[in-house]
């Protein structure tokens, strides 16, 4: 009796110990909801997440609000490769949601992660993708306060996709729309274009050229609180220039507004292996999408203002005036080349494609 | 971007646009051709329109690979791409061209292994990384790209892979421009000669066109400075009663062409009696098809086609595009039921199409854009 209660006691000690995912691949039982999705979510999710809302692991987490008016988001990611230079999709879906709530005005404060793994996943990638979401979320200051994870059968997902949502709180008297954009105004981009898009296309490693170019992928929370701190009136529009590049997000604004956005390439920034790059993949950098840079649209009055502020933050150190507004023709983006001409910058049909010659 | 800038600096713009204005005599309009697709997606992303005298008017040629692909060999390479153990591969620009029954990109979403690539060689590649597999590259294009499909097939062959094809739709540039010279509604002053055609088959085989039908034509580089100064030397040229075949190009166009280049064509593949063009309709000689010695890479002989020629749709006025007849805004469905989104006709498709630059960089009203970029430049 005395020896099977000391067995029981064993086996009792040997449950309490801390779950520990044994496997080296996700399979289908981590997604069935029982033993082996509990061990993923305790050892991998919590572990890296770890916060008092996350930790009960409730249905859902319980917030009480900040401030009367909130912000609420949701991306989702599915970058391919999941890793290249400067980043992966962990720091990228948290910046992602945490750079849409800054664009509202708002301090981000919480988070969701949903995952969809594909079976036979690595689960060190798994682990690899959670610590640089912790680091993101800490650097941005938000928690990550409940989440999901479902798997699905090898070939029915590319290895990882993220769903982050977030939610934030808008603490300063701000009244940021496109439509309240006019003509006068003048438009800022907080740094260099293109660095993302380019870092992911030759991550793929499709093309056989060399470049050192990094994702510039980062949380823009804090420069955009210290412009909205200056100058909390004078900012008409905040939007980070993710898919599509500057050039759509500005074709959004232009026709939001019902005005003229006017560019001087020259003034545009863009780093010479960017350049170089789409030069030779017969891209626009315009089009090419960034993780970490946002365009402004400010009172023309109070531009430089903006940009000083901009320029004083480690995130703005390349900012730049790149145009202004025009009453007309309306709903359209200009851009005054460098040569001294005049084109459209329309908005991108599909897939941006290479041309052949 | 060193070696590039160079050859879009404004100020030298400036000065050229000034010469070439104090060239053209009063009163007299003169309209060139540029013959490349290139040189299209050139002038309208510089916006090079702007900077040239009223008297000059640009019309835009035959010469985008993917505009003159008709709808029938469309349709047989997605025959072929439907083919169960089939991957095919092809150039970015050509996925979105309308056969009769779609492009690639639908025939890739209903379930067929298509994809993208740079260069042949990476189709190559694939078919090295795919035994169980055939693998065919959808070869287009001018004497530009014919020599890189004929240099991988020769590699191909000496690789020993057989699980490789070239579904073969080389085009040649002079039948097209002599099929411009001889339409009834030619009206042309001259021509902006292709570059990187040229830098394969050299300047000498545009001799007949200043010869036997008294045009000029130069030959010319991409870069904005590059077309300012070929249209200068056209316009020399005719202030000064020459007619000749002149070389801007000259940093990259040897004059004698690539002579290993050419060889490497002329190995791999033969002459077609004639091939359909889209718009223009069949014209003789003008296509390569590959020869009888790498027979065992010729999508057309590993693969039954079901060959159908598919009629262009009423409403396109490609053809009269393609010629410089019409200015894609005058074609009657541009805009309206022809668009970038939806293209009709082939020239709206890839972005050195002629419908699609003008419809991306020109369509709108240039005195009201200068308004505009004037009023932003002072506030």
């Amino acid at each position: 009796m005395n020896r099977e209660r000391q067995v029981l006691a064993r086996i009792e000690r040997v449950r309490r110990r801390k779950p520990v995912v044994r496997e080296e691949l996700i399979t289908l039982a981590h997604g069935a909801g029982g033993k082996a999705t509990h061990t993923l979510i305790e050892a991998v999710f919590l572990e890296a997440f770890r916060n008092p809302l996350l930790e009960p692991l409730g249905d859902g987490a319980l917030l009480a609000p900040a401030a009367e008016r909130m912000a609420f988001t949701t991306d989702s990611f599915v970058v391919s490769p999941l890793f290249f230079p400067g980043g992966d999709i962990g720091d990228l879906a948290v910046n992602g949601t945490v750079n849409d709530l800054a664009m509202c005005g708002a301090r981000p404060a919480h988070l969701s992660a949903g995952f969809i793994l594909e079976e036979g996943f690595p689960v060190a990638d798994l682990r690899r993708i959670t610590a640089s979401m912790a680091a993101a979320a800490e650097a941005a200051g938000v928690t990550i306060v409940t989440g999901d994870t479902k798997v699905v059968q090898r070939g029915k997902a590319d290895g990882c996709y993220i769903t982050t949502s977030g939610v934030g709180y808008v603490e300063q008297p701000v009244t940021l729309s496109a439509a309240g954009v006019r003509p006068g105004d003048a438009v800022i981009v907080s740094g260099s274009i293109g660095d993302h898009g380019a870092a992911v296309m030759l991550a793929r490693d499709d093309y056989g050229i060399e470049a050192s170019v990094a994702s510039d992928t980062a949380p823009l929370h804090d420069i955009v609180a210290e412009l909205l701190k200056a100058l909390p009136e004078q900012v008409r529009t905040l939007r980070d220039a993710t898919r599509g590049g500057v050039a759509t997000v500005l074709n959004e604004v232009a026709s939001a507004s019902e005005t003229a956005i006017v560019l001087r390439e020259d003034a545009v920034p863009v780093r010479p292996e960017v350049t170089g790059i789409c030069e030779l993949l017969g891209l626009d950098p315009l089009y090419v999408a960034c993780e970490g840079r946002f365009v402004a649209v400010v009172d023309g009055a109070h531009a430089d203002q903006a940009l000083d502020v901009l320029r004083g933050h480690p995130l703005g150190a390349g900012a730049a005036i790149i145009g202004s507004v025009a009453a007309d023709p309306q709903g359209l983006v200009l851009l005054r080349t460098s040569f001294g001409g005049t084109r459209v910058v329309d908005v991108l049909v599909g897939d941006p494609l290479p041309r052949i010659c | 971007m060193r070696f590039v800038d160079e050859f879009r600096d404004a100020g030298r713009a400036r000065a050229l646009a000034a010469r070439i204005a104090e060239r053209c005599r009063p009163g007299r309009q003169y309209t060139f051709m540029e013959v490349c697709g290139g040189h299209t997606h050139t002038i309208y992303k510089h916006g090079l329109e702007d900077l040239l005298p009223p008297e000059v008017n640009l019309v835009h040629g035959p010469g985008c690979p993917v505009c003159v692909i008709p709808m029938g060999r469309v349709d047989d390479a997605i025959h072929i791409a439907r083919q169960p153990d089939v991957i095919m591969t092809s150039f970015g620009d050509m996925t979105r061209v309308p056969g009769g029954t779609g492009s690639f990109l639908d025939a890739k979403a209903a379930g067929a292994d298509i994809r993208m690539v740079y260069s042949p060689l990476d189709a190559l590649t694939i078919a090295r990384a795919n035994p169980d597999r055939r693998v065919v590259f959808m070869a287009i294009g001018f004497e530009t790209t014919a020599p890189s499909t004929a240099m991988t097939v020769l590699r191909a062959a000496e690789q020993g892979v057989t699980n490789f094809s070239v579904f073969c739709n080389h085009v040649m540039i002079i039948p097209a421009i002599k099929a411009i010279l001889d339409s009834p509604d030619f009206r042309l002053d001259g021509f902006i000669g292709p570059g990187h055609v040229s830098a394969v088959i050299g300047c000498e085989p545009y001799g007949f066109i200043a010869r036997e039908y008294a045009k000029p034509l130069v030959v010319a580089g991409f870069e904005p400075i590059d077309i300012l100064a070929s249209v200068l030397m056209l316009l020399d040229q005719l202030a000064e009663d020459r007619c000749e075949v002149e070389n801007q190009y000259a940093r990259v166009v040897p004059w004698q062409g690539n002579r290993i280049a050419l060889s490497a064509i002329g190995r791999v593949m033969r002459l077609r009696p004639h091939f359909e063009w889209r718009g223009l309709g069949f014209i003789a000689h003008s296509a390569l098809a590959m020869s009888d010695e790498y027979a065992a890479f010729d999508a057309e002989r590993v693969f039954d086609l079901p060959g159908v020629r598919v009629a262009d749709p009423k409403p396109c006025q490609c053809g009269e595009v393609l010629k410089g007849v019409l200015k894609p805004w005058e074609c009657k469905v541009f805009g309206t039921a022809c668009t970038p989104e939806t293209p009709i006709g082939t020239c709206m498709v890839s972005s050195e199409g002629a419908c699609a630059a003008y419809y991306n960089f020109g369509r709108f009203d240039r005195e009201q854009m200068h308004r505009a970029a004037g009023e932003a430049s002072r506030a």
